[in-house]
């Protein structure tokens, strides 16, 4: 525009720029309705976002759970006395335990080998003997699996808790209160209920396997019979491209989410103490990356086959056991606590649980939303570098 | 016959090893989870972040946090100074429990009366949080006992402070966690990996219209069957060697059992969940459908397997369901045998219905396959 000798009339520009802006308007738009058809004509894309959450939410809501209940250990009652016997019936009468009662502990150890139970208690024969002089000295040996460490110590805790109780019962003047004592509050979860931490956890699970595992595999796809190539040999640019691709799996992920909540909050009861605006924010600063990361893979292999299996390895698995969600990051190694760093879910699922049963802790979700965005900005500019590189 | 046969699984793993990003997909990914997760899977909760406001100047409180400084478990231990920090602290998950002294807790502790502790926790991580309080209850149940000792004089409680219960931990004395993670991963990774490798293969085929053209040669479809299945098989059992040298070698798992036993176990859970996923790509029109099918059953199987939560917790009916999962069977057996030494007859309980599984999957996609050309 600098040449002075022949101004253009100015109107002129700015019409035929609004005739360009709008052309681009209405093409991007035509893409966009191309999109989000292949989407709904694709069965698969259905299954995924709405098929396995309903799946997962069913199998953590009724069927997975953390909390032990019931463990079947075995009982071998060596020795012949009343308080043998007590102690015995007190191990049969614990909620905590599902007994098989013995009169050697021969009998019950290929018991424990086979994994049918996961401990073993011996009254030995020397218990009565001892019991009958004072029942605080009188021994009872705890033998457990500890191929299941958690198992094990479950079944030594709560032993050692029967054991307490039935002692208390047969002293004289009962159990002495304890002189230091803890008044526990568990916030935001009273009842400790898992389905609560879990709910959030599989929302995180299903907005990865939309955002990253379904673009993945559509894309790679798309690269693997050409279509792409073709596309981006129309005037459409990169940028247009990759939002066209992006645009449709952002609002089928928020779909899955909103599915997912709705059926949490009404039929699980999970509260939702925080906004839904919060819900909406943290939800989509997530999808971000996660979609980056898709369009990143499909991108880079540009074959179906490696392109599901990088993103199941750098995405599904690690939104799984790198996030926070069952197992706790600060009790992993210092490396991989350094790698969880760079998954997106362990930003996603902290905000989730917050959002759901604690409110809008609003500094605590911006601090997460900015480290989801900054992770998805990158993504996004490799995505779109890598997919510009490859049509050279 | 044979010929045809070899010729065929040639072709197959040719084609599945053909290309080189996907020879790196199948060796290096597994590889590397068997390390990041074996570490990563952990229930235990170590360095944990506890946070304490300490609003009484007395002895008792000053010996209750002492012992909290000791005890290994707790990463950093955060004084706080006002009641509203706590809420912050739990908020923001800078701590998963705040203890909370009330300032006459040491004057109510040598006045005989109970001390209480308010112990806050973050109901957010509730698995956390309760093993976090089984911590903090042992740390007050021994400053008590030593309250009580030093209140009735040393002789009279010395009786109480031994332990009644004498505890072993068999198989696994230190309950090292690894040991319990490192045999599940090898299962769980070894579903994965033969479940991908089939699907993809008859996919693709049909994918690109060469199934069909297999279908009308004169291999008779057993022996498509057989060929599909070789490929997976051979490269599961390669995997499960790998995973099971670095499973002894590196993390030093003891192996008590028979490896026989172990390799015949494995052997039957990789042909059954090829045959799982020989059916799901016999369902499946394109690679896209028999990925996601895959990954509608591997889901579920992982999560009804007890890999991470036992199955004695779900309910019953629940339980009934796991028994079709092959994941679930090859976990007792590779838990069993690495572990515990498990015998031949258990093992074998748990690798009948392996089989069951297997030719119950092959023969249902191989009658789906015969009528899908026809």
């Amino acid at each position: 525009m600098t040449d002075a000798a022949v101004p253009p009339p100015a109107a002129t520009t700015a019409e035929m720029d609004n005739v360009a802006e709008s052309g681009r308007l209405r093409r991007f738009m035509a893409l966009l309705v191309k999109e989000a058809v292949q989407i709904v004509r694709d069965p698969s894309s259905i299954l995924i976002a709405f098929v396995l959450p309903l799946i997962l939410l069913f199998l953590f809501g009724y069927g997975v759970s953390l909390d032990a209940n019931a463990v079947k250990i075995g009982v071998a009652v060596e020795a012949s006395s009343e308080p043998a016997e007590s102690l015995s019936a007190a191990f049969r009468a614990s909620r905590f335990f599902d007994v098989t009662l013995a009169r050697d502990r021969r009998a019950l150890e290929p018991l424990m080998v086979a994994g049918k139970i996961h401990g073993i208690v011996v009254i030995p024969a020397e218990f009565s003997e001892n019991a009958a002089k004072e029942l605080r000295s009188a021994r009872i040996q705890v033998l457990t699996d500890g191929s299941d460490p958690n198992t094990a110590k479950f079944v030594e805790n709560y032993a050692q808790g029967v054991w307490s109780n039935w002692a208390a019962q047969r002293l004289p003047g009962g159990r002495a209160p304890q002189a230091v004592s803890l008044e526990p509050r568990f916030w935001f979860n009273p009842e400790l209920r898992s389905r609560y931490f879990l709910v959030p956890g599989c929302i995180a699970i299903v907005m990865t396997l939309v955002g990253t595992l379904l673009t993945a595999l559509v894309v790679a796809r798309e690269w693997e019979r050409g279509t792409m190539e073709a596309m981006m040999a129309t005037p459409i640019s990169t940028m247009e491209l990759l939002l066209g691709k992006l645009i449709p799996y952002f609002v089928l992920g928020l779909a899955a989410m909103a599915l997912c909540t709705a059926l949490g909050v009404f039929l699980f009861e999970v509260p939702l103490r925080g906004s839904f605006l919060a819900l909406l924010m943290i939800s989509s600063a997530f999808l971000l990356p996660a979609l980056g990361q898709g369009l990143l893979i499909s991108a880079a292999t540009k074959n179906q086959f490696v392109a599901s299996q990088a993103a199941l390895m750098s995405g599904f698995l690690p939104a799984f056991l790198l996030s926070g969600f069952i197992f706790e990051i600060p009790s992993m190694p210092k490396v991989i606590q350094i790698v969880t760093y760079i998954v997106p879910a362990r930003y996603l699922i902290p905000s989730l649980q917050t959002v759901f049963l604690a409110g809008d802790i609003w500094p605590f979700f911006f601090h997460n939303i900015a480290i989801m965005l900054g992770i998805g900005a990158v993504f996004l500019v490799l995505a779109s570098r890598t997919t510009r590189k490859s049509l050279e | 016959m044979w010929r045809r046969l070899k010729a065929l699984i040639v072709k197959e793993l040719l084609a599945v090893l053909r290309d080189p990003r996907a020879r790196m997909v199948l060796i290096v990914p597994p590889l590397l989870q068997i390390f990041v997760f074996s570490y990563a899977a952990t229930l235990d909760i170590t360095n944990i972040d506890i946070a304490v406001l300490n609003r009484d100047s007395g002895r008792w409180s000053a010996e209750v946090l002492q012992r909290l400084d000791g005890a290994p478990a707790f990463r950093s231990i955060t004084p706080l100074s006002r009641i509203e920090d706590i809420r912050d602290a739990i908020d923001n998950r800078k701590s998963v429990a705040v203890l909370h002294f009330l300032p006459d807790f040491s004057r109510q502790v040598t006045a005989g009366q109970p001390g209480g502790i308010q112990v806050i926790l973050d109901g957010r991580r509730s698995n956390a949080s309760q093993i976090v309080l089984g911590y903090l209850n042992a740390i007050a149940t021994d400053v008590s006992s030593s309250i009580m000792l030093e209140k009735a004089g040393a002789g009279a409680l010395s009786d109480a402070a031994r332990a009644p219960l004498a505890v072993r931990h068999w198989f696994n004395p230190n309950l090292t966690y690894l040991w319990f993670t490192v045999p599940g991963l090898i299962g769980t990774l070894g579903l994965l990996i033969s479940l991908v490798v089939t699907g993809q293969s008859v996919a693709r085929e049909r994918e690109l219209g060469t199934f069909d053209q297999l279908m009308v040669s004169p291999l008779r479809t057993g022996e498509i069957l057989a060929g599909k299945l070789a490929p997976p098989l051979i490269i599961g059992m390669a995997q499960a060697t790998a995973m099971l040298l670095v499973a002894v070698f590196f993390f030093e798992v003891p192996l008590r059992g028979s490896l026989a036993l172990l390799y015949l176990g494995v052997f039957f859970f990789l042909a059954s969940a090829v045959g799982v996923g020989l059916f799901i790509s016999s369902l499946a029109q394109t690679q896209q459908q028999a990925f996601l099918g895959t990954f509608l059953f591997i889901s579920p199987a992982i999560l009804l397997s007890g890999f991470a939560t036992p199955i004695e917790n779900m309910p019953g009916w629940l339980q009934t369901v796991t028994l079709i999962n092959p994941l679930r069977h090859v976990l007792v057996i590779l838990r069993g045998v690495f572990l515990r030494g498990m015998p031949s007859a258990d093992v074998m309980a748990n690798i009948v219905p392996l089989i069951l599984i297997a030719m119950v999957t092959l023969t249902v996609s191989a009658w789906l396959f015969r009528r899908s050309v026809q």
